[in-house]
């Protein structure tokens, strides 16, 4: 795979590891310069008979993997818009989320997502993509959705159910709260907890270990241990279209958007 | 030490309020540490996010160093409107 340095993200392929750098300030939200992105990249994979055996996504960002979509551009997107026309745009636009991210859960490599620091929202959802996800001790997984009067639009909720009992699923959704990395472990959505800066050098190892396998193999087991919930997407695009078209929406983003505190990430 | 003669109740209080100053000390060493700031600068009722020049991702950061150090879980959303160490110490006493 050619290499790629992009405004956001970049890639390049290293022996047969296929790595994907987001490096797009402050903290990697995701809107439309990342999906156009993410949508090059993703091609390649669809496309590309694929020399490499495994994918790792992780942060060049210090503050941590991604904090989500990108709120500010979703607010101002939105205003010059009737909510026909909002409801329309922003389902165009999770719908090219979905694709990008069906297609990277899909992929037939081994993919890690190596997180640090804060990964909310739609960083969340794009970690869950990952077979697996390992995290060093200052990340933070958290679904803020509802404190914006909307739910999880990138997959998160059909991909957590994927991964976690479902009270847990439920408590993170319904408070909007935020679990650090060791209790992620805990509950088994992090396969692998390391120390402060450490996650990318453990991630490159597991595909070390997991080019040694038979690659047929590997995509056998992956196909059968990783169902991709396609149906529950689609009603969460529903829902979530549905959910724009309400004034809290906009209220709340409003609120996010103008909030010249310290303390938007918080409750 | 349970000292004659004196009422439950103090007893109780005293030991109570030694280990939130306890909790305090140890909170503020902590964020001190995190943010290289002198802990002799910070006051129990100072607002930390000003204190400590921060904004809520870095607040998080401390979050998580506080809920490792004294293994509890700490719900953000308790953290709702807590700005100063003498209430967080509060909220994460009330874990242990």
């Amino acid at each position: 795979m050619e290499p790629y340095s992009g405004k956001t993200l970049s890639w390049s392929q290293t022996d047969e590891t296929i790595e994907l750098r987001l490096h797009h300030e402050p903290c990697n939200e995701i809107g439309t310069a990342t999906l156009a992105e993410l949508g090059r990249f993703s091609e390649l994979l669809d496309r590309t008979e694929l020399s490499a055996h495994a994918l790792i996504i992780y942060s060049e960002q210090p503050q941590g993997f991604s904090a989500g979509a990108d709120l500010r551009e979703l607010y101002q997107g939105m205003q010059a818009l009737e909510i026909t026309a909002r409801q329309d745009g922003v389902r165009d636009f999770l719908l090219g989320i979905h694709r990008v991210f069906n297609q990277i859960d899909a992929v037939p490599v081994v993919t890690v997502a190596a997180v640090h620091g804060v990964v909310f929202g739609g960083g969340f959802e794009l970690a869950l993509t990952c077979d697996m996800i390992v995290a060093d001790r200052t990340a933070r997984f958290c679904f803020p959705e509802l404190r914006l009067g909307l739910i999880p639009g990138f997959g998160g909720i059909p991909r957590l159910k994927r991964d976690l009992g479902n009270s847990l699923v439920r408590d993170l959704l319904m408070t909007g709260r935020s679990i650090n990395a060791t209790k992620a472990a805990a509950v088994g959505l992090v396969s692998q907890l390391v120390a402060p800066g450490e996650a990318l050098r453990v991630a490159r190892s597991i595909a070390s270990q997991a080019a040694k396998f038979d690659r047929t193999a590997a995509r056998a087991a992956k196909q059968f241990i990783k169902p991709i919930p396609y149906a529950e997407f689609q009603e969460e695009i529903r829902i979530f279209c549905e959910l724009m078209g309400k004034p809290a929406v906009e209220s709340a983003l409003r609120r996010f958007v103008e909030n010249s505190g310290p303390q938007p990430y918080l409750p | 030490m349970a000292i004659a003669g004196a009422p439950e109740q103090e007893h109780k209080g005293e030991q109570t309020m030694s280990t939130l100053d306890q909790t305090l000390l140890q909170l503020i060493d902590l964020a001190a540490s995190h943010f290289r700031v002198p802990a002799t600068e910070l006051n129990p009722d100072d607002d930390f996010f000003k204190k400590l020049k921060i904004n809520s991702l870095q607040a998080l950061d401390l979050l998580t160093k506080l809920e490792t150090h004294f293994n509890v879980e700490l719900p953000d959303y308790e953290l709702q409107g807590v700005t100063d160490f003498r209430t967080l110490a509060d909220r994460i006493q009330a874990r242990l």
